[in-house]
């Protein structure tokens, strides 16, 4: 890989580009896809690769995609969200942590990560929540939860989990019916948030969070409630 | 832990070392790593990532220690076919082409 290569990758990646590397495998010559001119066979094939986020090859050329980081949400800075922060960087999330009570959200608390002080109707409008944005609400309050969650249901979040017990869970899917939504929007909240593996500290619940969003990614089976 | 190998293998190369990067581009069967994954191996011996569950990291960085040498990169066949592959100890069953080069 030339210099040349290198830096404009990584500056696509610090930017938040989507780029596709190709490599000819025979003589190991590269291109950008979209930056480089490829011909159209190998562009085609380099952006469904981006768009399915998933490597390819297409005669003699590997197409390696790099699409910016997934995104997590995380409504609520409470003490499970500080524990998911460093599981989430290393599983690759970019975190944004919504919350408007100042006192919880600092940045002491949350070392590292985007911070948004809006109400979090405000904040999601503008996060844009996308296929690749999965959102999580921790705060047990219906004034700071119920907004993230219509927001939420009103995106293509691929995830969505709301904390709070199976009571807690059938009020709220009464007031976000109120709100418009209907038993198969609904369904899409994951509540009780996370696998079943009993968690009980902070750290363990976070991880049964962070193991749902995976399963959910990948299709695991233990995605399905 | 980070899973940016690459940015971890140009912090090695602006160090002044020699740096070459492995990637997974075919796999077949039950590979441990996907097509995508990297392995970083410098002139002094540093690795960071992977390109399978450990069975082949060390033949790769043999092979990757020539193409730092003479800058061609390589095209590496391993599964439970290839002798070499059995020396190191594919014992994971899958087959998978890994490719070498050296970053500039």
């Amino acid at each position: 890989m030339t210099p040349d290569t290198l830096s404009r990758l990584q500056a696509a990646v610090a930017a938040k580009v989507p780029v596709a590397l190709c490599t000819r495998l025979s003589d190991g010559a590269q291109i950008l896809f979209p930056e480089d001119a490829a011909e159209p066979g190998l562009a085609e094939a380099a952006a469904a690769a981006l768009a399915a986020d998933k490597a390819a090859n297409h005669e003699g050329w590997f197409i390696h995609p790099h699409n910016p980081p997934m995104r997590l949400f995380i409504v609520g800075a409470v003490h499970a969200g500080q524990a998911m922060l460093p599981m989430a960087a290393a599983l690759g999330y970019a975190v944004t942590v919504i919350d408007p009570r100042r006192a919880f959200a600092t940045e002491e608390r949350l070392p590292g990560v985007a911070i948004s002080h809006d109400w979090p109707d405000e904040a999601m409008e503008g996060l844009k929540p996308d296929t690749r944005t999965a959102i999580v609400t921790l705060t047990h309050d219906p004034k700071i939860d119920d907004p993230a969650l219509d927001a939420a249901l009103r995106s293509q979040a691929f995830y969505i989990g709301a904390l709070g017990s199976t009571r807690t869970h059938a009020k709220r899917v009464a007031r976000l019916k109120e709100l418009g939504h209907g038993d198969d929007a609904i369904a899409r909240i994951h509540a009780p948030v996370g696998l079943d593996i009993r968690a009980v500290t902070a750290p363990e619940i976070a991880l049964s969070i962070m193991a749902e969003i995976v399963a959910v990614r990948r299709g695991s089976r233990l995605a399905v409630r | 832990m980070s899973e940016d190998i690459l940015s971890v293998a140009a912090g090695w190369r602006d160090a002044g070392e020699a740096v070459a990067i492995a990637t997974v581009v075919e796999t077949w069967g039950s590979s441990p790593r996907p097509p995508g994954s990297r392995f970083a191996v410098s002139e002094t011996g540093r690795m960071a990532g992977s390109v399978s569950g450990g069975c082949i990291e060390g033949a790769v960085a043999e092979a990757a220690r020539q193409t730092m040498q003479n800058g061609a990169p390589q095209l590496l066949d391993f599964g439970i076919s290839d002798e070499m592959a059995w020396e190191v100890g594919l014992a994971c069953g899958g087959k998978l082409k890994v490719f070498v080069e050296k970053l500039g």
